[in-house]
């Protein structure tokens, strides 16, 4: 594990393409500051992070697949398919809350797992596997419900989307959405720092002397499937919890996601950022079509500001590859 | 390799993207009157002022028809004679379904598979196709059963102008044709049957609504989509009632359907705004959705619109809000399997064959609710009194 040791200097890790994400997002707190001062109301703020925390769980998800070389397109449709899921299993009965979350959470590792499995052994390029996959879960969620939701989410269910903890100090309220965040975001932190998350980027680096140097490429690329799977998993339980059942509540995350990482700094195709950069990346896109709303701009619009940001990282990170070489 | 591996990735995202997020980008209105926080747009391209105004005068019009069943009764009935389509014995019926992809939709088939398993003595066979939203599958559907020796085709359609030369298609083949919910811009089916209309369901929302908040308070109108006539029609009278209110639109904003969106929505207008006086929508799936997002913000709900799906009925009486439930009825998928059959039976219908659309209030609203009925159940199935019933439609 001769990868494992070049280990940067613990510094650099904090800062090292996390720089211009907190600039511009400081910049967009202060510019809805100045247009909506009552966003940044304690209250306010804390809501607003609490409804965030799906797209910033499935960025931190989406971050793992990316930083090791791969893209992770099924995620929109597995928080879809998994709301639907949800929703017919409990069928209103609180007492089957806690057996279905532990169900999704399996479920979103096993969809990771194949997807994984199936880009690493059978050698298919990711972004058509996990396309493969948007296709069969919308296909199969589409024949197991005749096209429209049925059953119903329990109040316990969605107290982790919806409710939040009243009457805090300083704070006003703590969404139960943040904590959930807030654990997640340790654990994807510590993850990255550990010796699997170096060997992660050094495979998305450069999987050829990955592999030369002990690296077992094909489970390091699988667990990262996995790891997006469950966080496709648990942003589904929030946004079940947030909004109810719907048959489009994943429509369009992937790609959020995917822009909110490439926004965070890492690279597309690999080998460089930060899991906090790609969270932060998704707060600040979030904080940006706030900014945009309030200033009434169409939400028409949101479309097109995540292509031209998606199309920007892809010339920065092609024009940077090429110049390395 | 890994530069045009990345450039292709970034090209399927966008793909991707482009097919999944399906904003509208035509929406003047909904950008004007949202940045000016005021008005309500331009009318309608689809606003037609007789339909209108034939619409509004139907909505206080006496049914002809037994009053216990609306699904049998008509609104200004003008019949049609049928004598040339009388046939003996039993009949199979062929229905081409444009989709099956809501709720709406979903209670609706049941209810019309019940009414078909209640004719049973005098439907030999029933032949349902879905054609899951596509006009393509569904002229091809409707090519196919002309080939099947139906005695009668029920069709409805899933978009007006593409299907009308399959169902003129099928008119020439001699079978009776009954066209429901959705309609054809030709005159061959022998009947059209649908409730009152679009016109109908938006003013009741709307005067409802600007009715029962302070003058020139603050309405936020919810659409789904544009471009749909019978949402076009919803949101075209709506336009009028609310202008003629003088109440303040300030926002037109297009959910998708989504209840997720439409809560995000709501929320940034109630921090845009502080407060919101009135809450318009062209259609109720997504109505729990905004509440929810006055509750969650911890305001009082204004008063609002939804439909009868019964989960914004039993939060409408759990919180009693003010709130008003136009209906575009589900029992009106009874009504094309009796039309198919009392045609063939040479018996005269009514072409237009309009039903009634009743309102929810206040008053009638507890005769709505079933809490044993799942939550996107709609109460205006007219089904409680057919085969299989609660259990069918669980």
């Amino acid at each position: 594990m001769r990868v494992a040791e070049r280990r940067p200097l613990p510094l650099r890790i904090r800062t090292d393409g996390i720089a211009p994400i907190v600039a511009l997002l400081v910049v967009l707190l202060i510019l809805v500051a100045f247009v909506q001062p009552d966003f940044l109301a304690p209250s306010s703020l804390m809501s607003f992070l609490g409804r965030s925390a799906p797209i910033i769980l499935l960025a931190a998800g989406q971050y793992f697949v990316i930083v090791c070389g791969e893209f992770d397109l099924s995620v929109g449709s597995l928080v879809t398919a998994q709301v639907v899921v949800a929703a017919r299993l409990i069928d209103s009965d609180p007492s089957r809350t806690w057996p279905v979350v532990v169900l999704l959470l399996a479920g979103g590792a096993l969809v990771g797992l194949v997807n994984g499995l199936v880009t690493t052994v059978l050698r298919v390029p990711s972004f058509i596997t996990t396309l493969g996959m948007f296709l069969i879960l919308v296909g199969a969620v589409y024949l197991w419900s005749d096209g429209a939701p049925k059953g119903g989410l329990s109040e316990e269910f969605r107290r982790f989307g919806r409710r939040a903890i009243e009457d805090v100090p300083l704070l006003g309220r703590i969404p139960y959405a943040l904590l959930v965040l807030v654990v997640v975001a340790a654990v994807a932190v510590v993850l990255t720092r550990s010796d699997f998350g170096r060997t992660l980027v050094a495979v998305g680096d450069n999987p050829r002397t990955a592999e030369l140097s002990g690296v077992r490429v094909v489970r390091t690329k699988t667990i990262a499937f996995m790891l997006s799977g469950l966080a496709a998993a648990v942003a589904a339980i929030l946004l079940g919890g947030y909004s109810g059942v719907s048959f489009q509540a994943g429509v369009g995350l992937e790609f959020g996601a995917i822009t909110a990482v490439v926004l965070g700094g890492v690279a597309l195709g690999g080998g460089r950022g930060s899991v906090v950069g790609a969270m932060l990346g998704a707060l600040t896109l979030e904080t940006l079509f706030a900014l945009m709303n309030f200033t009434g701009v169409s939400g028409a619009l949101r479309s097109t500001v995540q292509g031209v940001i998606i199309l920007l990282a892809v010339a920065v990170s092609s024009l940077r590859s090429s110049s390395s070489r | 390799m890994r530069r045009s591996m990345t450039a292709l990735a970034a090209v399927s995202v966008l793909v991707l993207a482009g097919c999944a997020t399906d904003e509208p980008t035509a929406s003047p209105s909904g950008t004007a009157s949202a940045a000016a926080g005021s008005g309500t747009g331009e009318q309608s391209k689809f606003f037609v002022q007789a339909d209108y105004d034939n619409e509004l005068a139907l909505l206080d019009a006496a049914p002809t028809g037994p009053a216990d069943k609306p699904w049998e009764q008509v609104l200004n009935p003008k019949m049609v004679d049928t004598a040339k389509y009388r046939k003996p014995g039993k009949h199979k019926i062929c229905f081409s379904n444009a989709a099956l992809n809501n709720p709406w939709r979903q209670v609706g088939f049941k209810t019309m598979q019940a009414e078909v398993e209640a004719q049973r003595s005098r439907i030999s066979e029933f032949v349902h196709v879905d054609a899951e939203g596509k006009d393509q599958k569904q002229i091809a559907d409707i090519n196919d059963l002309l080939g099947k020796k139906c005695d009668a085709l029920i069709v409805s359609p899933n978009t007006t102008a593409t299907l009308t030369p399959a169902v003129e298609a099928a008119c020439q083949a001699g079978l009776p044709v009954v066209v429901f919910d959705r309609g054809v811009n030709t005159t061959c089916p022998v009947t059209f049957i649908n409730p009152v209309g679009g016109y109908g369901f938006g003013h009741v929302g709307a005067e409802f609504v600007s009715q029962k908040m302070k003058p020139g308070g603050k309405v936020l109108a919810l659409r789904i989509l544009p471009g749909v006539d019978v949402l076009e029609t919803r949101w075209s009278a709506a336009k009028i009632a609310l202008d003629k209110a003088k109440v303040n639109v300030v926002g037109v904003e297009f959910t998708d359907g989504d209840p997720a969106k439409t809560k995000k929505i709501v929320n940034d207008y109630i921090q845009r705004y502080g407060t919101i006086d009135g809450v318009w929508m062209d259609a109720g799936a997504v109505a729990v959705a905004a509440v929810e997002a006055f509750q969650d913000a911890g305001k009082p709900v204004p008063p609002m619109n939804g439909e009868d799906q019964l989960d914004f009925l039993k939060l409408w009486k759990d919180k009693k809000l003010t709130a008003i439930a136009p209906t575009y009825p589900t029992y009106q998928w009874r009504t094309p399997i009796i039309a198919a059959l009392s045609i063939l039976d040479g018996t005269q219908v009514s072409n237009p064959w309009k039903l009634p659309q009743p309102t929810i209030t206040q008053d009638n609203l507890d005769q709505y609710l079933d809490a044993s009925m799942p939550p996107l159940h709609y109460a205006m199935c007219g089904c409680t009194d057919l085969p299989g019933y609660p259990q069918r439609w669980k």
